[in-house]
């Protein structure tokens, strides 16, 4: 690793299908006309979503990649590991003894990564706003969002939308950029009631180990 | 054949005549039994070849507060067809009963979900903790008076 | 002797075929499960917390979230309580409305065990028939309450809405199209010797351990005993209907998925006799919002498409429930995996645990 860091010192970026691109030669081709267009539209095309359900919300995710409505006409395809998906569909109520584990499946997944919630308990914990002592009221205190879908359960119809316009929104990023995501840092900072900074859960990839489950009440 | 609560009831008052045991007015299905005899109680609906209870439903609490913890479990007889609910008036404070788990597989889950949300301790338990909040949470969340800073209370 | 050390394997609570957020903790020695704890509680939602806390109309909707696959059940399981506790008939056509709704809600429910079961096992293409059809069920749905998944469409006293003549002609076209899709169904499983395999014999599970744990619903009746709320004290317009009880006596996987077949088709055949004998009339008594309930305390069960699901209901006298339980059939389904995994192939677990039909929200609450 230290021989390629020296020979190589620039910034790499992590592409679509593992491979990376050098960042200075990524800015280079994005001046390229078309370029940039191509490699987002790659991007965009081919979202291959987690299998991943909570709770009633799965359903309907389900649904949508199911005969009538076919998610693989966008060009999205479940995939059952962390490992190889670029798109997090949050689809159910997060509780707290699950969020752990979510925020660990959103770290194990590859840059460039995007996170859809759906329904109403992952914007703000909708119908378990109020009374709820074990629900995480919005999954965007702990992974960043880029799209909510609003409904209970949103429609496939609905879901599709929000597909579409998570297309877009990777349409207009900038090759050799970084994703600009001004919401992560805030994230880091907020104090969720009853759960530890979550900053100080544990990094991607290590394991959660019973005693490290944040502690509540 | 199907009994009668009365019935049920007389014989248990048959089987365990130094105790009281009487009719819930605010249950129509439901026997009041002393918390002393719930397990002998149990086994004998279970064992007992008329009574037959081979059938545990579920078990659960509701809480009183200040000092009363009402505890029910509901049996029934597949083959017979009749059902009962057995309750038991727990003292709040230091809520303690014999385990079913050794009667019936489903009790182990019921009583740690019970020990889990009420804080009822179940003597001879093979494996009482939490069911469904971590294990290192505090406090009991079904009891009237928990209070916890994720909750937000609703307007009336 | 060659032996291997044993080791544990951690299954869930993110696994594509642990339906929801199961999480099992596996003790395995290579291929083979020495011993399985399941863990729950990743979808406790405090429901019966919310309950509390919600006048007894609000109730409804957190009830759909129960389970989500059949809310109709769920819906109706807590309205029946609260019925009983309030001494309060709903008229005849309000009754033969909720039996309608709770057989379609089957119907849906099972194809979508049907789907995701063969998807467990690895096939694909029975998940998409499934799905095609579970849709015209849902159109129905759609038509009757406005809603897809969650229709909070079973009311104290009644039903959410009067349903039109309209809707029974398009379940009728909807039976008439699906009924014969049924046995194609079968074909795709029945005859293939893969699925044979995988499901002949794997996951026995005998009638006294059935008893013990206390199993109901479509897996207890596949394991020899004949027990279904809808024939054990009928409630509803059920007592007016003719159908029967499908009893398997082999109690595997198989068995099960039989099981479920043949309920399907009774289902249908309700239905039917509904739109013969379904009465003119209201459908529901108008009746207040904050309904006060008085005193006491009372148990109902029904039969939802997983088994027996009951409502424990307390009421001091307010317009609140004082303690609302709910005794659910996944709940007892999934500690049977404790008992009946040990022993199996890897491959095998999947198949077992999807023959339950276990639905998470519905054990967590």
């Amino acid at each position: 690793m230290g021989l390629i860091d020296n020979r190589i010192p620039v910034h790499m970026e992590k592409t679509p299908g593992g491979g990376v691109m050098m960042t200075r030669l990524a800015s280079l081709l994005g001046k390229v006309p078309g370029v940039n267009a191509a490699v987002n539209e790659a991007k965009a095309s081919s979202m291959w979503y987690m299998l991943f359900g909570l709770a009633c919300c799965a359903i309907e995710l389900m649904a949508t990649g199911a005969s009538k409505y076919d998610f693989d006409r966008l060009g999205m395809i479940f995939r059952a590991t962390p490992r190889q998906t670029d798109l997090m569909i949050v689809a159910g109520t997060l509780t707290l003894k699950m969020a752990p584990r979510v925020k660990l499946l959103y770290d194990q997944m590859p840059e460039p990564k995007y996170v859809i919630a759906m329904g109403g308990c992952t914007i703000h914990g909708g119908p378990f706003y109020h009374d709820s002592y074990s629900v995480l009221k919005g999954v965007d205190k702990i992974i960043p969002v880029d799209i909510h879908v609003a409904g209970c359960p949103p429609r496939p119809e609905a879901l599709m939308n929000g597909c579409l316009a998570l297309q877009d929104l990777i349409r207009t990023e900038k090759l050799g950029h970084d994703r600009d995501r001004p919401g992560l840092r805030q994230i880091t900072e907020r104090q969720v009631p009853g759960m530890p900074p979550i900053n100080h859960l544990p990094p991607g990839g290590a394991l959660i180990r019973p005693n490290e489950i944040p502690i509540l009440g | 054949m199907a009994l009668k609560l009365e019935q049920i009831r007389d014989r248990l008052r048959a089987r365990f005549p130094e105790h009281i045991i009487v009719e819930d007015l605010n249950n129509m299905a439901a026997l009041v039994i002393p918390q002393e005899i719930y397990h002998d109680v149990v086994w004998f609906l279970k064992s007992d070849e008329e009574l037959d209870f081979d059938y545990l439903e579920f078990e659960t609490c509701a809480d009183h507060p200040p000092d009363l913890l009402a505890f029910v479990c509901y049996l029934r007889s597949l083959g017979h067809g009749h059902r009962i609910a057995l309750k038991i008036n727990l003292d709040r404070n230091q809520p303690s009963l014999p385990s079913l788990a050794d009667l019936y597989a489903n009790a182990d889950w019921n009583e740690r979900e019970i020990f889990d949300l009420f804080g009822v301790i179940f003597h001879n338990h093979p494996d009482l903790r939490r069911l469904m909040m971590p294990e290192d949470w505090t406090g009991h969340p079904l009891r009237k008076d928990y209070l916890h800073p994720n909750v937000v209370k609703r307007p009336d | 002797m060659l032996t291997t050390e044993e080791f544990e394997l951690n299954m869930g609570p993110q696994h594509p075929s642990t339906h929801g957020v199961l999480r099992m903790v596996l003790k395995m020695d290579g291929e083979r499960v020495v011993s399985c704890e399941p863990i729950v509680g990743y979808l406790h939602r405090s429901i019966e917390k919310m309950a509390e806390n919600r006048t007894f109309a609000q109730v409804i909707p957190v009830t759909d979230r129960l389970d989500y696959c059949t809310s109709m059940t769920s819906n109706y399981v807590y309205v029946m309580a609260v019925e009983a506790l309030a001494d309060i008939t709903p008229p005849a056509r309000g009754e033969y409305i909720r039996v309608i709704m709770t057989e379609l809600n089957r119907i849906a429910s099972h194809l979508l065990w049907y789907g995701t079961f063969c998807l467990e096992i690895g096939a694909t293409t029975p998940f998409l028939y499934a799905f095609a059809d579970r849709e015209k069920v849902l159109d129905l749905f759609e038509m009757a309450s406005g809603a897809r998944l969650l229709y909070n469409f079973i009311r104290i006293g009644g039903v959410g809405r009067e349903v039109s003549q309209k809707f029974l002609d398009k379940m009728m076209t909807f039976l008439d199209g699906w009924e014969p899709r049924i046995p194609m169904y079968e074909a795709l499983l029945d005859e293939n010797p893969i699925f044979y395999n995988r499901t002949k014999g794997v996951g026995y599970l005998s009638q006294e351990k059935a008893k013990h744990y206390g199993v109901s619903g479509p897996n207890i009746r596949a394991s020899g005993i004949a027990m279904d709320v809808r024939k054990d004290a009928p409630f509803a317009a059920y007592s007016d209907l003719d159908f029967d009880i499908p009893v398997f006596q082999e109690g595997d996987v198989f068995a099960r998925y039989r099981a479920r077949m043949e309920e399907m088709r009774q289902s249908a055949r309700i239905l039917r006799q509904c739109f013969d004998k379904i009465p003119g009339g209201p459908s529901s008594i108008p009746l207040n919002y904050r309904i006060k309930i008085p005193e006491g305390e009372t148990y109902q069960h029904i039969e939802s498409a997983r088994g027996d699901i009951g409502c424990y209901l307390v009421s001091r006298g307010g317009d609140m429930p004082w303690r609302c339980k709910f005794r659910t059939p996944s709940f007892v389904h999934i500690q049977i995996f404790r008992d009946l995994l040990p022993g199996v192939l890897i491959p095998d677990i999947m198949a077992i645990c999807a023959s339950f039909d276990i639905v998470l929200p519905e054990t967590d609450r």
